[in-house]
Formats: structure tokens, C-alpha cells, sequence
């Protein structure tokens, strides 16, 4: 269990104020893509994921802050919605995700990343692959037959086949510690700027609405179809800074190689024979993956072309 | 669970078969996997062959050279 992070603006210090005993804010008008929106919306999904230490449980199912929770989705989906091409050809949208084209993150720490770059990338990560998979969960029972039987398969490889230790979140654990950095729960939420908030907030959001299962869907093919490759030059920008930690990345290849084709073939293509109108929702997913990660690339690539943090503080990976 | 192993040849792609599975190299260097389906490299580009790594896709995007 994580800590109440630090607000970044009104609706953000509303909400973890009330969280704390006072009374909450309304949504009002907000950047989408900003902190205080991204913040407002992390916070209130942790409540369903493994809470904050010292606020009661019994805030996840807050009428009051559902209903804050739902008018800051609205802000945050309706840019997403337009911030992507949409339509409804699934292969295009997968065609578009199996570029390879360099100028990338991992193109970078492959490339010229020292180990400072290197540890920044994985405390911005840390906020998804401390708790990797478990947005995904949620969608399991949204399905029925074969896309559910598969998505249930890769999710027990994501969560270690039955091996506690093996679970991909803890693996993640085990390459910050090889990195020395702090791998206690949710220890960098307040160091990660926007753009990677966004990129678990997605997850998150579609994870967490049946009426999105279709995007929750396309999300879920869009990170497994991109990590096999970045996972193998993100080895590789490990063997070239000595790090010793790699089993996170090498089982990422081998496993999101797979889980690809499942992906696609056992779970988008038996979801979409059952339930062709979902169509447009998992194009929308597979893009709006796309967008969001682009956001937290250009974001990262710019601070370090700069020569500065990535970070929100000078927080100097701990 | 049928009684036939299922695999599954993906077109331009890996081969689909049902884990866990041991495989016997030309070298006879001996591998396995327990993973529910294993991808086995078609195109011998895989540099964690005979796994696949997802190196047979096409470099660039369509419509590029
Ligand atoms: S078939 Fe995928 S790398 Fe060879
Ligand atoms: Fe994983
Ligand atoms: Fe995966």
C-alpha cells in the first residue's frame, strides 16, 4: 500500500484533502493531459487497486467521489477520442504498432542511455509494473469463451504461473533493486509527471468500465504486441551499462512474442466474431495506447535532449 | 484439454505450438519451455532462436522503403 502523494492543483488537493477528512472539490475545467487531472484520476483508481495507508477502504465506492471520478473520465476519454485517427480496420491499427522506426526510448537507451537515464525510465514505469496486469484483470469477466479462456492464459504467465516470485511485477522489483532504487510501493508516484500517469490512468479507466471492454481489449494487444521488441533493446541497453538485473526484459521478448498472437488471433479475433460491434472500440484502444505512449516518449526524449530529469522533482533516482 | 497437440503456423510468422514443449536442435543442444503456448521462430531470424522475438516482421511501415 502506497502513501497519499503530494497535490498538484485544486481538484488533486480536493480530493486527497477529503481522502484525509475535508470535503471534495468539483472537477471544473482542466487540462486532460495535465497533473492535477492525471493525478485526481491515479489517486482515485488506487482505491481500487491496493488503497493508500491511513485512508479507509470503504472511499472506493464513494458516491460523491465516483461521481467527481466520472466527469474527470469524461474530460480525460473525450481527449483521447479525439486525439486519435479511430475508424474501424483492427489490422491497420495493429500495422501501424509493428513499426520498428528508431527514435523510440528504448531506441535511445540502446543507443547512448547512461545509467541515470536508464533509472528514470524505471522509476516512471514502476507506477504500471508494481502493479502490471491487474488493470487487465478486470476485463476477464466482460468476456466470454475463447477470448476469455486466452486472456486468462496470458494473464497467468504475467503473473508468474502460479509462481509468486516469477509474477512480472516482481520481476520488475527484482531489476529496480538491481538498479538501486526503491521498490516499495507506489515510492515514485510523486517523482512521475502526467504523461506517464496517463499511461496507467488509461489502463485504469478502460479496465474499470464493462462499456469499455473493446478498448480495454485493444489496449491489452497494443503493449504486448510493442514489447518484444523494446524489451530486447532495453537487454541490450542493460548488457551495455553492466546492469546484471535482466530477467525482466529477456522474459519480455520470449513471453510478449507469444502473448502477441494470442492477443490477436485467440482474444481481438474471437471477441470480434462474438461481438463485431465492439470493433471501432478496439481500434480506439490499440490508438489510444499509441497516443498515450507517444506523449510519455516525447516527454522523456525531450527532457533528456535537454540534459535534464525526466522527474517531476530532482528526485535524482534514490 | 483435446488429445492432439494443437499448433498453429502463423503465415509470415512463428509457429504456434501448445507448451510445455522440449526441443532438439540441429546441434543437439536441448531447450524447453512451460509457457502455455510457445512461439517457435519460423524465418530464423530470432536472436533467442528457436524461440521467436517478433524479428520477422517487415522493418517499415508500409509504404516505405
Ligand atoms: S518467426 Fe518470429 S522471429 Fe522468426
Ligand atoms: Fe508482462
Ligand atoms: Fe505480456
Amino acid at each position: 500500500m502506497g502513501h497519499l502523494p503530494r497535490p498538484r492543483g485544486p481538484i488533486s488537493e480536493g480530493i486527497i484533502s477529503a481522502l484525509s477528512g475535508g470535503a471534495l472539490p468539483s472537477a471544473g475545467v482542466t487540462d486532460p493531459f495535465g497533473e492535477d487531472l492525471q493525478l485526481s484520476l491515479y489517486v482515485c483508481y488506487e482505491l481500487h487497486y491496493q488503497g493508500f495507508s491511513g485512508v479507509d477502504s470503504g472511499w472506493e465506492w464513494d458516491p460523491d467521489l465516483l461521481r467527481l471520478r466520472l466527469d474527470l473520465e469524461r474530460v480525460f476519454l473525450g481527449a483521447l477520442r479525439d486525439g486519435v485517427p479511430g475508424g474501424d480496420d483492427v489490422e491497420a491499427a495493429i500495422d501501424e504498432l509493428m513499426t520498428d522506426a528508431p527514435g523510440g526510448v528504448s531506441h535511445f537507451l540502446e543507443d547512448k542511455g547512461e545509467l541515470w537515464h536508464l533509472r528514470e525510465y524505471v522509476a516512471h514505469r514502476s507506477i504500471y509494473h508494481q502493479k502490471e496486469a491487474d488493470p487487465h484483470a478486470w476485463v476477464i469477466p466482460r468476456l466470454t469463451g475463447q477470448a476469455k479462456a486466452s486472456v486468462v492464459a496470458v494473464e497467468f504467465d504475467e503473473y508468474g504461473g502460479g509462481q509468486g516470485s516469477a509474477m512480472h511485477s516482481a520481476l520488475f522489483c527484482d531489476l529496480m533493486r538491481g538498479l538501486d532504487l526503491d521498490d516499495s510501493y507506489l515510492a515514485w508516484l510523486d517523482d512521475v509527471p502526467a504523461p506517464m500517469l496517463a499511461v496507467v490512468n488509461l489502463m485504469s479507466m478502460f479496465g474499470l468500465h464493462r462499456s469499455l471492454r473493446g478498448a480495454l481489449v485493444g489496449h491489452f494487444a497494443a503493449a504486448e504486441i510493442t514489447s518484444s521488441p523494446s524489451a530486447a533493446r532495453m537487454t541490450r541497453a542493460l548488457d551495455r551499462l553492466g546492469v546484471e538485473e535482466t530477467v525482466f526484459f529477456t522474459e519480455h521478448v520470449e513471453a510478449d512474442a507469444v502473448h502477441e498472437q494470442v492477443m490477436r488471433r485467440d482474444v481481438i479475433g474471437d471477441l470480434l466474431r462474438r461481438e463485431p460491434e465492439l470493433t471501432a472500440d478496439v481500434v480506439f484502444g490499440l490508438q489510444a495506447t499509441d497516443l498515450v505512449e507517444g506523449r510519455f516518449a516525447a516527454h522523456l526524449l525531450g527532457a533528456w535532449d535537454a540534459g535534464r530529469t525526466s522527474l517531476r522533482e530532482a528526485a535524482d533516482a534514490r | 484439454m483435446p488429445d492432439e497437440r494443437r499448433i498453429t503456423m502463423v503465415t509470415g510468422g512463428p509457429i504456434l505450438v501448445e507448451g510445455p514443449v522440449e526441443i532438439t536442435l540441429d546441434d543437439g543442444q536441448v531447450v524447453r519451455s512451460d509457457r502455455f503456448v510457445v512461439a517457435l521462430c519460423a524465418c530464423r531470424r530470432s536472436k533467442t532462436y528457436p524461440f521467436c522475438d517478433t524479428s520477422h516482421r517487415p522493418k517499415h511501415r508500409r509504404g516505405e522503403t
